[in-house]
């Protein structure tokens, strides 16, 4: 097995990974890193963010209230140090990507525009018309350009960290166009995967949202924090679930169900002013309006499709100059995807898998419990998002972080420090060649990628969705239990070397599968209604029991062992959430 | 009632294993909402595990997809089997080597994207304490439509002179270079025409305009690669009219 021997290995070439590969060669430009990514960094899936980015930047606005706004919408169980630094550090990593290039959209007078956002007190989103992940990605991407440390290994498909004595020593990874499995040899490691929205049938998450990183790391010893929360985006396109950015709603959009009312008045959202009222109908935050969606079908009163139920986002009233300017891929998308242009009829909607809450267990700094190893972006939680994360904070996030994990990482390469013996290093790495050797070679086996992906679609989808209960989970739980079994009895058809869709495939399913029964046992164990997780049966915040994070830690045979740490809380008290006109 | 279907033919090439490439047929569900993307994604799960392409988003903005469909460099996500005909022939971008069945390989086109330093050149070094560069609504529309590449390689896949010579820095890489070089943050343009100018820069295209007719993007290559034509020219005499001028 070839080593390629390097300081920071990144796995992820989105705007996290790009962001610390950068931060890298910042801050030490003597250290190489190795930027290692499934696909070319362009098609990362941060490229399909549309909405903006948060960030205090105007007069009007607080530190404060980005603060109040994002602990109150992750339900209190974000870690209120880690919030701290994320809205302090917001306006300059923002201000960072505008010195970069990023075409954001300005005021007449030049300056950046904001636009109001979901839950969000005061109108402090950033935006690049409705395409703001695609110039941030694609802004970081170029600017990379600039850095000679920074070698990128596109179309390398990562399979595992290597970990001896607690220490993160490199990774594992598939060249793509040869089937050759390389090592790299690194002094630290960042993860920067994103998240793992795939796991479910109907999702905004392109194909390559497998979860990878989360389940590398996991397998890795580092536990899954607050899995169960997976977030919900209330306006999806029916059919594909491509997304309609929330900044359709931050311009005016209006929500009405199949009577033209605007339902989620009914759902402690109100008054239905005529005027967008911050934090209020249809600027509510997201799961509430997921979940409002659920009630309104449970009443009868959407509108039935041949893609299920749907109700219609009304942006008629914006007209088509305001559309053009504001929304135009919005248009786009609606024309091509459903036929409908949105300047003349209201576009059919319903909420559609978005967002990981959960993820890869780390400390303010980004670190791992491994030596080492370093998370940043949605794979990661920090966490900022606790049980329901408001829109715009993501792209923010993967930035603040994503620089944060970049200077870690370049210090522990820096540091040198005590490095395992290489023998030991080599059998660890080999070990995992062999893993993805055997699954390569196998000949016996009964079950196809694809035949079993759908069948954990389908568990994931009926055991784990908007609404949940505990018969739906233990059905749910047992059922990944029984697809991980089946797991060991996949066999590829593909036996080529080169390209190999089939094997990558097969391993990214293998991800989403400890990935699945991480997040259905998390689910599983708590039991009480918090954010984006919601039980019938346990309709209260029981902050008592679990104004906790939940930690899942992985198990080769076993479901996943489930157990709990305090959230830390500073100066937001655990209080009841409230939006509409009663949030003023 | 007999089932509607549409018969793809792709080609089909493993360097492992064929000694050329061949085309080979399915026959998969026609839908009225499917994109040519989901009947290929339906031969890869339903018939066949050894298809190998390239695709993400399903939304046209990842920019993965791009294929020859039916003869036209195009994106598969965004191509409606109701606008193809019902024998659809798939095959994979021409003017690039193919690595395996639909896939091409890219490296040519990622150091050419690299080659024209598409990042901002700054006058000076700006701190974030500094504040934002002021930019108007106008001097961001000057270059905004230079900013929707999502690099999928369709106009490459279109362009004559590309087919010709290699060499062609071409459609995509170009248009960035006139991105930078519009964006009122930016001075780099000196340092750009090295490439830009030079023999395999701009002067080799003859304005045909297949790029942007391709473009799934609007972002008009051809327009960037003449308006560079004449910034350049432009240039070019100002060094014997007022050769003060010269950087």
């Amino acid at each position: 097995m070839e080593t390629i021997n390097t300081d920071v290995a990144i796995v992820g070439a989105g705007g996290a990974g790009l962001r610390a590969a950068i931060a890298v060669a910042e801050a030490n430009p003597a250290l190489k890193v190795a930027l290692i990514s499934k696909v070319y960094p362009m098609r990362s899936h941060t490229v399909a963010a549309e909405g903006g980015a948060a960030a205090v930047i105007k007069d009007n606005d607080s530190l404060d209230d980005h603060f109040h706004d994002t602990v109150a919408g992750g339900d209190w169980l974000c870690d209120q140090d880690a919030v701290d630094l994320f809205i302090n550090e917001a306006p300059k990593e923002l201000m960072r990507i505008e010195h970069w290039g990023c075409p954001w959209s300005r005021e007449p007078d030049g300056h950046v525009a904001v636009r109001p956002f979901g839950g969000m007190k005061i109108e402090r989103t950033w935006y690049a018309a409705d395409k703001t992940g695609f110039h941030l990605l694609h802004t970081l991407f170029q600017t990379s350009m600039k850095y000679e440390s920074i070698e990128r290994f596109d179309e390398y498909y990562s399979t595992d960290l290597v970990v001896v004595d607690g220490r993160c020593c490199g990774v594992t990874a598939i060249e793509m166009r040869t089937g050759q499995v390389r090592f790299f040899r690194s002094k630290s490691v960042i993860i920067a995967t994103g998240g793992a929205g795939r796991v479910f049938p109907f999702t905004t998450n392109g194909a390559i949202k497998t979860g990878d990183g989360m389940t590398m790391a996991y397998r890795a010893g580092v536990p899954l924090k607050d899995m169960e929360f997976v977030q919900y985006h209330p306006t999806g396109l029916p059919g594909t679930g491509i997304l309609i950015t929330e900044g359709s709603r931050g311009e005016g959009g209006l929500l009405v169900n199949k009577d033209g009312y605007r339902y989620l008045q009914d759902y402690g959202l109100g008054p239905a002013d005529p005027w967008p009222r911050k934090k209020a109908m249809e600027l509510g935050p997201r799961d509430r309006l997921s979940q409002a969606f659920w009630h309104e079908q449970q009443k009868g009163r959407t509108i039935s499709t041949d893609s299920g139920p749907v109700v219609h986002l009304d942006l008629r009233h914006l007209g088509e100059a305001k559309i053009n300017e504001r929304l135009p891929m919005v248009r786009e998308l609606s024309k091509s995807y459903i036929g409908v242009d949105p300047v003349y009829d209201p576009i059919p909607v319903q909420p559609v898998v978005h967002y990981t809450m959960g993820g890869i267990d780390t400390d303010i700094g980004t670190a791992t419990c491994v030596g080492g190893l370093f998370a940043a972006g949605e794979c990661a939680c920090v966490s900022i998002n606790g049980a329901n994360r408001l829109g715009s904070n993501s792209l923010t996030e993967l930035l603040v972080f994503g620089a944060r994990a970049g200077k870690g990482a370049a210090e522990v390469a820096a540091d040198g420090g005590e490095n395992p013996v290489d023998g030991e290093v080599l059998a660890a790495a080999e070990a995992a060649e062999n893993r993805v050797l055997a699954l390569f070679r196998r000949n016996d086996g009964t079950e196809s990628v694809s035949g079993l992906r759908r069948d954990m679609n389908a568990a994931m989808e009926a055991g784990a969705g908007i609404y949940r209960s505990e018969d739906s989970l233990q059905t749910c739980t047992n059922e990944m239990q029984k697809i991980r079994e089946r797991y060991g009895n996949v066999v590829l058809t593909d036996k080529s070397n080169v390209f190999n869709t089939d094997l990558v495939e097969a391993l990214e399913l293998g991800s989403m599968i400890d990935v699945a029964a991480a997040m259905a046992g998390s689910a599983l164990h708590r039991r009480e209604s918090r954010g984006s997780h919601q039980r019938l049966d346990y309709t209260e915040r029981d902050d008592d029991t679990y104004l906790r994070h939940s930690l899942a830690h992985y198990s080769p045979e076993d479901q996943p062992a489930i157990d709990y740490r305090d959230v830390t809380i500073t100066r937001s008290q655990p209080a009841e959430r409230v939006y509409g006109g009663a949030a003023e | 009632m007999t089932e509607r279907t549409v018969e793809l033919e792709v080609l089909r090439y493993d360097p492992d294993k064929d000694d050329a490439p061949g085309f080979q047929t399915y026959t998969v569900p026609y839908r009225e909402d499917w994109v040519v993307l989901d009947a290929i994604n339906y031969v890869k799960d339903e018939l066949d595990r050894t298809l190998s392409y390239r695709w993400s988003c399903h939304m046209a903005v990842c920019g993965s997809c791009g294929m020859m469909i039916n003869g036209e460099p195009s994106l598969s996500c965004h191509t409606f089997l109701r606008d193809c005909p019902e024998k659809i022939r798939i095959e994979p971008l021409q003017n690039f080597p193919v690595e395996r069945d639909l896939v091409v390989v890219m490296d040519d086109f990622i150091d050419k994207l690299g080659s024209v330093k598409p990042y901002i050149v700054a006058k000076e070094e700006r701190s974030v304490d500094d504040g934002e560069y002021l930019q108007t609504p106008a001097q961001l529309a000057k270059f905004k439509q230079y900013t929707a590449c999502i690099n999928c390689l369709l106009c490459y896949s279109a362009c004559p002179q590309y087919a010709l010579n290699d060499d062609f820095v071409g459609p995509a890489a170009l248009a960035l270079a006139h991105r930078y070089n519009l964006d009122s943050r930016d001075v780099g343009r000196s340092a750009r025409e090295d490439v830009v100018a030079s023999n395999p820069g701009i002067w080799e295209c003859s304005f045909v305009g297949a790029c942007s007719e391709v473009c799934p993007k609007s972002v008009d290559p051809a327009a960037a690669i003449q308006q560079t034509k004449i910034a350049s020219a432009g240039d070019y005499f100002m060094k014997f009219l007022m050769p003060w001028k010269r950087k």
